[in-house]
């Protein structure tokens, strides 16, 4: 739609540019400008699970999105606001899941307590683990993480600790089906808007200069190192959150806990939703988990699809969705004349 | 004595499966998460030829090894290319392509022990008392070729000296006229036949299983790090460790001890050198 010499140019919509600053409150139509998109996500994962009453199957697919949607969230933090690519997201399931099978089997732990401890000695354990590669830059954060949830595999299955092949049986389950759906969908929602809170705070200002660029950090006297570990801990908090949710979910940890599933859809998600934003993240995994379920029959074909719309995305769509809709949300084109 | 021969054939194996992944790393700055990927597909498409084609067997090595550089030399042309220089997106690139490779394999029906390289020479040798098959004798003595041939490429030839300039200074050399995209091509395309090189010579001492490719990956990973990422020198000495560390825990401790092994030798170089026991280059680059 080529309408004479010009050039398409962007620009923002009135109201983005009143919601940006003070004038956001002068308005109820600017409030719900700025409100909507959240208000929106948070009404359609609440109303979700009542929506499915009908279809307890799919009530059960909600807990694995949330929980890939958890994951995709820690990949997200990670890669695109600290600039730390982790290749292993089961590693945090595995751990946080095999954490909360000992607390709950072990140290019988009501299920209530066993999540949060577990989410709390799995993302300690977690972090020590990555320490040694904090303190570098370049590949090697990537490439450690890409080993352990293939290390701690083998490891269990040789020396046959924690249960072996068979893994850990026998813990408790959540009381009932509502419980099991709004806790996931809860912890979720606190997870979101607490970390892009975070991100608007003094250290998230700094996280993201660790990305751009470390090096200026370090010439502001700042600990490189201490932000990475921090950032790293946080992550894995939230990755062994959805391990220990998933664990009491299955009643069951075993060593499916660190399938390659969990490491590639959270990429794959982050990737097709846009990273950035956290949002994105949520939005890819709406997209990819329920797609997997219709695709179940395929067994591990669904890897190669995913790694093969990954691929795609970053070529040729590297953006992803999210920051397209918003960028649609908040600008609009025209040509203009030169 | 057992544990010197069989460190040392050891030891060149694992420097034979790290050296594809040590000479990308090294050259063209891409860590190629579908290292282990490649190694298994080169594999399989040797025994494609040999049984589904009923080729003979010298041919299908060599259609392997081709077909494997030319996989890697797609790769890079189709994909990586356009995402150079975007580090977290190449990181991801190449491991999505490395995990699509193995996985649809494995959907593909690559299970079982049906799969299975003849060897090429039967029969065994006594080395000092130890009794040595052929196979892995052969395996040592190409292996050690492979380098020499590698060292006189990158030393003596016109491509081998782009290879090296671009690995020392990719902003020079590339005043000085040399292609940047086109030497990592290139490096690219030799890093995947020497993976298939070293699946050709090795595979046939045990099944094709996909489970070999992350195995390759992460032993090619660990050697590569301890040795200092893209130092050759290093990962071959890297491997010479690995390799009769391995040994001594199989005769002393028992097999399963390996893995463990060289996930504590990768966090003790972290730790205590990070740039590995080579690693000169920009050493404070790397730490922050």
């Amino acid at each position: 739609m080529n309408e004479g010499p010009g050039r398409k140019e962007r620009v923002d919509r009135g109201i983005k540019v009143r919601s940006d600053g003070i004038y956001a409150v002068s308005s109820s139509r600017e409030m719900t400008y700025l409100a909507g998109p959240r208000i929106l996500l948070i009404a359609v994962l609440l109303l979700l699970p009542l929506a499915l009453e009908m279809a307890p199957y799919w009530k059960r697919v909600i807990n694995i999105l949330c929980v890939y949607a958890l994951l995709a969230i820690s990949f997200d933090f990670l890669a695109n606001c600290v600039g730390l690519v982790c290749l292993g997201g089961a590693m945090f399931i595995g751990v946080g899941g095999y954490f909360a099978a000992t607390f709950n089997v072990n140290l019988h732990m009501p299920v209530y307590l066993s999540i949060p401890s577990a989410a709390i000695a799995g993302a300690v354990v977690s972090t020590l683990l990555l320490l040694p590669c904090l303190s570098l830059r370049g590949v090697y954060f990537a490439i450690v993480t890409l080993m352990y949830p293939l290390l701690f595999t083998r490891v269990i299955e040789a020396f046959n600790i924690l249960g072996g092949s068979n893994g850990i049986t026998g813990l408790d389950s959540f009381p009932g089906q509502n419980p099991e759906n709004y806790t996931i969908i809860l912890i979720l929602l606190a997870v979101l808007f607490g970390l892009r809170r975070l991100l608007n705070e003094d250290i998230g200002l700094v996280m993201h200069a660790v990305k751009d660029n470390d090096l200026s950090v370090r010439a502001s006297g700042i600990d490189v190192a201490r932000i990475k570990t921090l950032a790293v801990f946080i992550a894995s908090f939230i990755g062994c959150l959805g391990g220990a949710y998933l664990a009491h979910l299955y009643m069951w940890a075993g060593l499916s806990l660190f399938a390659l599933d969990f490491s590639i859809i959270p990429i794959a998600a982050v990737t097709i939703g846009g990273g950035g934003s956290l949002f994105g993240a949520i939005v890819g995994c709406s997209i990819l988990v329920p797609l997997s379920e219709f695709l179940r029959v395929f067994g591990t074909f669904r890897i190669v699809l995913y790694c093969t719309i990954l691929t795609g995305f970053i070529v040729f769509k590297s953006e992803g969705l999210m920051p397209y809709c918003t960028r649609k949300y908040q600008q609009f084109e025209r040509w203009a004349k030169v | 004595m057992e544990v010197i021969v069989y460190g040392i054939i050891n030891s060149v194996m694992l420097s034979l499966m790290a050296m594809g992944f040590t000479l990308v790393y090294s050259i063209s700055r891409l860590p190629n998460f579908a290292h282990g990927a490649l190694y298994i597909t080169s594999g399989y498409i040797v025994w494609l030829c040999l049984n589904a084609l009923g080729l003979n067997y010298f041919l299908s090595i060599v259609l392997g090894i081709a077909a494997t550089s030319i996989l890697g030399a797609l790769i890079y042309r189709l994909i990586i290319m356009r995402i150079r220089g975007m580090e977290i997106s190449e990181i991801i690139a190449t491991y999505a392509i490395g995990l699509a490779i193995i996985e649809g394999l494995r959907w593909g029906g690559l299970r079982g022990s049906t799969f299975t390289l003849p060897s090429f020479l039967a029969g065994s040798i006594r080395i000092g008392g130890v009794i040595v098959g052929y196979q892995r004798l052969f395996a040592l003595v190409f292996g050690l070729a492979v380098f020499a041939a590698l060292y006189v490429l990158v030393k003596s030839t016109r491509t081998g000296l782009a290879l090296k300039g671009i690995a020392q200074d990719e902003r020079a050399a590339m005043m000085l006229g040399i292609d940047s995209d086109r030497v990592a091509l290139i490096s690219f395309a030799m890093g995947s036949g020497l993976s298939a090189f070293a699946a050709v010579l090795i595979l046939p001492l045990g099944n094709i299983v996909v489970e070999t490719g992350y195995n390759v990956l992460i032993y090619s990973i660990a050697v590569s790090i301890i040795g200092g990422l893209g130092s050759w020198e290093g990962a071959i000495l890297a491997s010479f460790i690995i390799g009769f560390a391995q040994i001594l825990t199989e005769v002393f401790l028992s097999t399963h001890y390996q893995m463990v092994i060289s996930l504590l030798a990768i966090i003790l170089t972290l730790l205590l050198k990070p740039s590995g026991i080579f690693g000169k280059q920009k050493e404070l680059d790397d730490r922050v």
